[in-house]
């Protein structure tokens, strides 16, 4: 299809120079026109006019694969779990509305807008009170950023590899547009006393979810979303209006969000003391580890797309960092022996996923896949061995390890930790 | 010459203030006391935001029976969801076991979240003197407080939590 001698080999185990695309684009596109052209007969769906139009339009029933996994609660609960996002199945970086990870303690609320308020009180002059008409009417910004629960690849903790799909291990993270409410105008609106430090935030769940949010962080760039690409959020990402901390820990960014209470210390709620804390191997655990850390993950080839023949093909992925923009993304076919620079795509846009691609040339035999990604700020995401390192046995938050992919001779693709 | 730059800029500071204040549209509607009463289920680690009411282990005992026995099993470690009670000492070894007893460090915690999210079915259900009365249970349970020690808004902040001092701070506010 292409010219091998433009396959510049950029690292060890057929990974090539990233301008491959560029220069393959052409011969690919073309190869795919002839043989569309080349066909005889019309194909059933030329042959006869196709169904209408409707007032929402549903994936193509080629398409049933692409939902979401591990949807599970805890015992006795129906609504107390979580669900992922098939990010093997996705490409580009804004994940469909539908498909973004849901964390829930105690279900989705079926919250009429008309009776909903937001509340901003505690430490300040003039306590008030906000209908999600009124929040509309607030001049709007969008943020098109990443979200993803801390507990995101916390199967990386496990002693031996976990075998399943990328999305099973590591599918708690999205992206989307946020459209919403900067945070600091409401915040002026009430007048914020001197002696505030924190933001009590609640929502308006079966199980009144809380956490205890610095002033500064909402002050800088907090948003109260209304909007989700493009539409008003889905019940499952708190509808009608929830909090959003871009980077930060997804169980921070309350969802139906009711209270905003400002106070001089935090209120050390059961999530932000007994479940997110980092406990370390001296029996010490950290509190408040907010932003999330820099990370990548290889989505194709991952476990369950497997290789065909040996040839040409892309390695492709997503990185993001609490921390910024992404600056750099490296792969590696040879368990990281050696890095080859990915190719970014065009949208690089800070605290948002971004899209890797490598051409690699697989040569049928064995080959150890892993990509590092390296923000703005120069954080390196760091080895699996380095985040285990001097953390408890079961602690499973804030995992940005380097996930590595095992290729056999068969093609298939399994987790290894090397 | 300073002194022009300086009411310059007083001046252009000024302005932009009004344009700030002329940007917000103000659509937010007072709030009265008593709405606030109902929304406001913030508790502080030192006792504010607590209500009024009081209860014992021995009186929390029949609340939880009732309503906590089906996940959390009767001794407070044996149930099909979170283990409410025991791994006392376990925190810094190579198994730890993270319960209210053993890993919490604040009782005012316990108080709070039974309040907002407990029974799982019914939230809201307990009154305040039923949720002081779970949350003298939990902690009897966990060998933290007598079983007639009566918690109330007072005495619930002063329990000191085994593992309290087993906490650094990630961030410190700006």
């Amino acid at each position: 299809m292409s010219d091998t001698s433009e396959q510049v080999p950029a690292a060890g185990n057929g990974l090539l120079d990233r301008r491959w695309f560029l220069k393959s684009g052409g011969a690919l596109a073309g190869a795919t026109l002839l043989t569309a052209k080349a066909g005889a007969a019309r194909e059933p769906w030329t042959s006869v006019p196709g169904t209408g139009m409707s007032e929402s339009g549903p994936p193509s029933r080629y398409e049933n694969h692409l939902k979401r996994v591990n949807v599970g609660s805890q015992p006795g609960t129906t609504g107390a779990g979580s669900s992922r996002t098939p990010l093997e199945h996705l490409d580009g970086i804004i994940t469909p509305s539908r498909l973004h990870f849901e964390r829930h303690h105690s279900g989705i609320p079926d919250i009429d807008p008309d009776r909903h308020r937001l509340v901003i009180h505690g430490l300040v002059d003039r306590p008030l009170k906000f209908s999600v008409e009124a929040l509309s009417r607030y001049p709007t910004v969008s943020r098109i950023q990443f979200l993803e629960c801390s507990g995101n690849s916390g199967a990386m903790i496990a002693p031996e590899p976990v075998q399943g799909p990328a999305s099973q291990m590591h599918g708690l993270v999205s992206a989307s547009e946020w459209g919403g409410v900067p945070l600091s105008a409401l915040l002026d609106d009430v007048g914020i006393r001197p002696e505030a430090r924190w933001v009590i935030a609640g929502g308006a769940d079966a199980a009144m979810m809380s956490r205890s949010v610095p002033l500064d962080k909402i002050l800088d760039d907090a948003i109260v979303a209304l909007y989700q690409n493009g539409e008003p959020l889905r019940p499952s990402n708190g509808y009608p209006v929830r909090l959003f901390l871009p980077g930060w820990e997804g169980n921070m960014c309350v969802k139906w969000l009711r209270t905003l209470k400002l106070t001089d210390r935090p209120a050390m709620t059961k999530d932000e003391t007994s479940k997110y804390s980092d406990l370390r191997d001296d029996g010490i655990a950290e509190l408040f580890t907010f932003p999330m850390g820099v990370k990548s993950l290889i989505t194709s080839p991952s476990p369950g797309l497997s290789l065909g023949a040996a040839g040409v093909y892309q390695v492709s992925g997503i990185a993001w960092s609490g921390g910024g923009r992404i600056r750099r993304v490296e792969v590696s076919a040879d368990g990281g022996r050696s890095w080859a620079d990915a190719a970014l795509d065009e949208h690089v846009l800070p605290k948002c996923l971004t899209r890797f691609r490598s051409p690699w040339r697989w040569n049928g035999g064995p080959a150890v896949l892993m990509s590092r990604a390296i923000d703005e700020s120069g954080s390196v995401q760091p080895t699996r061995a380095a985040v285990l390192e001097g953390r408890a046995s079961n602690s499973f938050y804030h995992v940005n390890g380097i996930q590595a992919w095992q290729v056999g001779a068969d093609g298939e693709v399994r987790n290894v930790y090397v | 010459m300073f002194m022009s730059r300086w009411i310059m800029a007083v001046s252009i500071g000024l302005a932009y203030a009004r344009l700030c204040d002329a940007q917000s549209p103000m659509l937010g509607e007072p709030v009265s006391e008593a709405e606030l009463a109902d929304i406001d289920y913030v508790v502080l680690p030192d006792g504010r935001g607590l209500p009024s009411g009081s209860g014992t282990a021995a009186e929390g005992k029949d609340v939880y029976e009732q309503h906590c026995l089906a996940c959390h099993g009767a001794s407070g470690a044996d149930g099909i969801n979170d283990r409410l009670v025991g791994g006392h000492g376990t925190i810094d070894t190579a198994r730890p076991e993270k319960t209210v007893g053993s890993y919490w460090p604040y009782a005012t915690t316990l108080f709070d979240y039974i309040r907002r999210a407990m029974p799982y079915q019914t939230p809201g259900s307990l009154s305040a003197d039923e949720v002081y009365g779970l949350t003298a249970y939990v902690l009897f349970l966990n060998d933290i407080v007598d079983e007639n020690e009566r918690l109330n808004a007072d005495t619930l902040p002063a329990v000191k939590m085994p593992n309290r001092e087993n906490f650094v701070w990630g961030y410190e506010p700006k």
